[in-house]
């Protein structure tokens, strides 16, 4: 596998509002990508494409050697590839942490429930809340919860992870723990895609950053690009984030 | 042999089913707007400080929600009707069918004032509005304009149960149906057509409510919102 | 009492209130059932099967529960089955249950946010699961007090099916009052006990909305 995922002009439009104008580019395997930009500027759609819970007008979206636009698309395939985690945590208030993190293996990979339980238990001792097993979603803080929608995407072992301003809901003081724990997944080989607003995580952790504006890849590169930004529009972007 | 499905013997009977559909629509005119009455009456009531009031009222609403409909027009018709009081049916029907909604009214409109906000009332006294004033404009108008779906689908419900006082020989919809069938012996196409009559009504009630609506509360239209 | 009225009556009246309740939980549960697919029905991918469970939903609900009872009670009576008036009216009373019961699901359904079905399908679960194990677990939550305040509706309901001589709880207190003629002691008794059954369900309604709201906010 050469490109986990690779978009290729992209465009995307909600009734005549066109949001995606020609989007492209690419994610190798094990690299990490953040995605910055504007509120609007169509970040969070661009994401949603690539697991399909949106579909494109035109262009072509390849992820781990699947056609997402393609009509016979395994669907279900798709997802166990790709892992997405949202701002809102969105985890099953009605589930203990442990059913949130297991229901997915077990109902999609028929894992035995004591499997299921061993496998939240590593998931979350990878994010560091194994004491939280038996706790239900609202006796957690919003930190704590962003950490176990992450182990419950990764205990499906997806090739691909995407994260959506998933730090952009919390408090300052607990946006920390989330961020630590996306950095050791990078380092641990993870391909990401980051949508984020935190300029301090892309420059540690990401391989490359693209710059969104108005529905186009205005600008990417290193992450020398958020010190040396070549467009105005970055720029202004940026001094306005700081 | 199969059974034929036959309304030719019907058509003849055309006049009766009209005057029953009418009767139906004339009942369900007189109890909305008693009904209705009664709701805001009794509304006021069940918020009232006097706490006799407030209790008389409340076991009013539950007592009319809590029994059958039918137990309601036997209790009342033949009740009445033991005492010596013979009144047209006309009138008992639409009277048990006014006590009935009424009292589903009073608990729609007793909501409707409850989500008046305080302030709206601080507000209104500050700019020195009378007490009736406050009540008719501020409280009142809003919470019925809020309440105003539930109350229509409330007065919908009931030109539907208007059919159980045929069992008490009214002349509506379902008591001309019950006539007819007895003399033509065309049980299932006579309620067939009668069943697609109040369908029509509920259509048309509906249809009819929302107009009046549109009437009524500018603001609804204009915002295209339920406030 | 009144002279005439005895515990005899009182028994018969009893007797009735017995077969009220039993007709009402068959209502309920077959009902119920009708109930669930009306509301999958109304749910579904395919916009046809969307519609016809929304003109069945739209005609139940149009249409008064007495015409319905004709109309099943007369319908089997020429598909030429003769069956006990039980049958009619639990059949009646299902179709009505089942149209009210599917609407208010419908809407607890709904009312789950849209984001956890979302998030369910990221994981790669299928549509049902996402439905079985998400969906409605919460959606349950949400409709359980409008469902014990729509019993009432049913308890109240199973009156009707008087009129094609099932005795139940008023078909009894009419029995009696033919006979001995005090509708206002007979006909009250009869709301003593309809409201004796559905006012504890309506309290207990109103209890739990009461704590949904709490617990939601
Ligand atoms: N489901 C939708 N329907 C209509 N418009 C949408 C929808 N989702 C997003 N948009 C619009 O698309 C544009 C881009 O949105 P989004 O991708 O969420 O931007 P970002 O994540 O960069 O803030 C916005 O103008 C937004 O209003
Ligand atoms: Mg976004």
């Amino acid at each position: 596998m050469s490109v986990a995922v690779k978009l290729e002009d992209v465009h995307k439009s909600f009734g005549a509002v066109e949001v995606l104008k020609g989007v492209s580019f690419e994610v190798a395997p094990g690299e990490v990508v953040a995605i910055i930009g504007r509120s609007g500027s169509g970040k969070s759609t661009a994401l949603r494409c690539i697991n399909r819970l949106e579909k494109v007008q035109s262009g072509v979206i390849e992820v781990c050697e699947r056609q997402v636009n393609d009509a016979k698309l395994d669907l279900r395939a798709l997802r166990q590839d790709v892992g997405i985690v949202f701002q809102s945590y969105n985890l099953f208030p009605h589930l203990t942490i442990a059913e949130n993190i297991m229901l997915a293996p077990r109902r999609v990979k028929h894992i035995t429930r004591a499997a299921g339980r061993a496998l939240a238990l590593e998931k979350l001792a990878q994010v560091g809340l194994e004491e939280k097993i038996d706790a239900y979603p609202e006796q957690l803080s919003g930190g704590q919860q962003q950490r176990v929608a992450i182990a419950r995407s990764l205990a499906m072992s997806p090739r691909v992870m995407l994260f959506d301003e998933v730090t952009s809901a919390l408090d300052p003081h607990l946006t920390g723990e989330v961020l630590r724990v996306m950095e050791t997944l990078a380092k641990g080989g993870m391909t990401m895609i980051v949508v984020t607003h935190e300029m301090g995580f892309a420059r540690r952790a990401a391989d490359r950053v693209i710059y969104m504006h108005m529905g186009t890849v205005w600008e990417s590169g290193s992450a020398d690009i958020l010190t040396n930004p070549q467009t105005p529009e970055l720029q202004d972007f940026l001094a306005n984030e700081l | 042999m199969t059974y034929q499905l036959d309304f030719t013997s019907l058509g003849a009977y055309w006049p009766q089913f009209l005057a029953g559909a009418l009767t139906t629509l004339q009942f369900t005119l007189y109890a909305t707007a008693l009904g209705l009455v009664i709701g805001i009456v009794g509304a006021i009531a069940r918020g009232s400080h006097v706490g006799w009031l407030r209790l008389v009222a409340g076991i009013y609403v539950e007592v009319v929600r809590n029994t059958p409909f039918l137990i309601q027009i036997f209790f009342l018709f033949f009740g009445l009707a033991s005492l010596g009081l013979r009144m047209p049916i006309f009138v008992a029907a639409v009277l048990a069918m006014v006590i009935n909604v009424g009292a589903y009214s009073t608990e729609i409109v007793r909501a409707g004032i409850e989500s008046v906000h305080p302030s709206q009332i601080e507000a209104a006294e500050s700019l020195g509005l009378s007490r009736f004033q406050i009540y008719r404009d501020i409280i009142l108008k809003p919470a019925l304009e809020r309440v105003y779906p539930s109350l229509t689908s409330q007065f919908t419900l009931m030109m539907l149960m208007s059919s159980v006082t045929s069992q008490v020989s009214a002349e509506e919809l379902t008591g001309a149906a019950n006539n007819i069938q007895s003399v033509t012996f065309r049980s299932m196409e006579t309620y067939l057509i009668v069943g697609l009559l109040y369908l029509l009504l509920t259509l048309l009630l509906k249809a009819g409510f929302w107009g009046l609506g549109q009437v009524l509360f500018p603001r609804r239209r204009r915002l295209g919102t339920v406030l | 009492m009144p002279t005439g009225f005895n515990l005899n009556y009182l028994i018969y009246l009893f007797q009735g209130m017995g077969w009220t309740v039993l007709l009402s939980l068959l209502a309920f549960v077959f009902g119920g059932l009708g109930g669930f697919l009306v509301m999958l029905a109304r749910i579904s991918r395919i916009e046809a099967v969307r519609r016809i469970a929304n003109v069945y939903i739209q005609v139940v609900q149009g249409v008064p529960l007495l015409i319905i009872l004709f109309i099943v009670y007369f319908g089997l009576g020429i598909l030429g089955v003769s069956m006990p008036p039980l049958v009619a009216a639990g059949l009646a009373l299902m179709i009505y249950c089942s149209a009210f019961l599917g609407e208010i699901w419908r809407g607890s359904v709904e009312a789950v946010p849209r984001t956890q079905t979302e998030a369910a399908e990221c994981l790669a679960l299928t549509r049902w699961q996402v439905l079985r194990d998400v969906v409605l677990p919460q959606a349950i939550r949400i409709a359980t007090p409008p469902t014990v305040g729509f019993l009432v509706q049913v308890l109240k309901s199973t009156s009707l099916v008087s009129v094609i001589g099932f005795v139940e709880l008023t078909r009894a207190a009419q029995v009696i009052n033919n006979t001995i003629f005090q509708p206002f002691a007979i006909f009250g008794i009869a709301g003593v006990m309809y409201f004796a059954l559905c006012y504890p369900l309506s309290l207990w309604s109103r209890i739990l909305e009461r704590k949904l709201n709490v617990g939601r906010r």
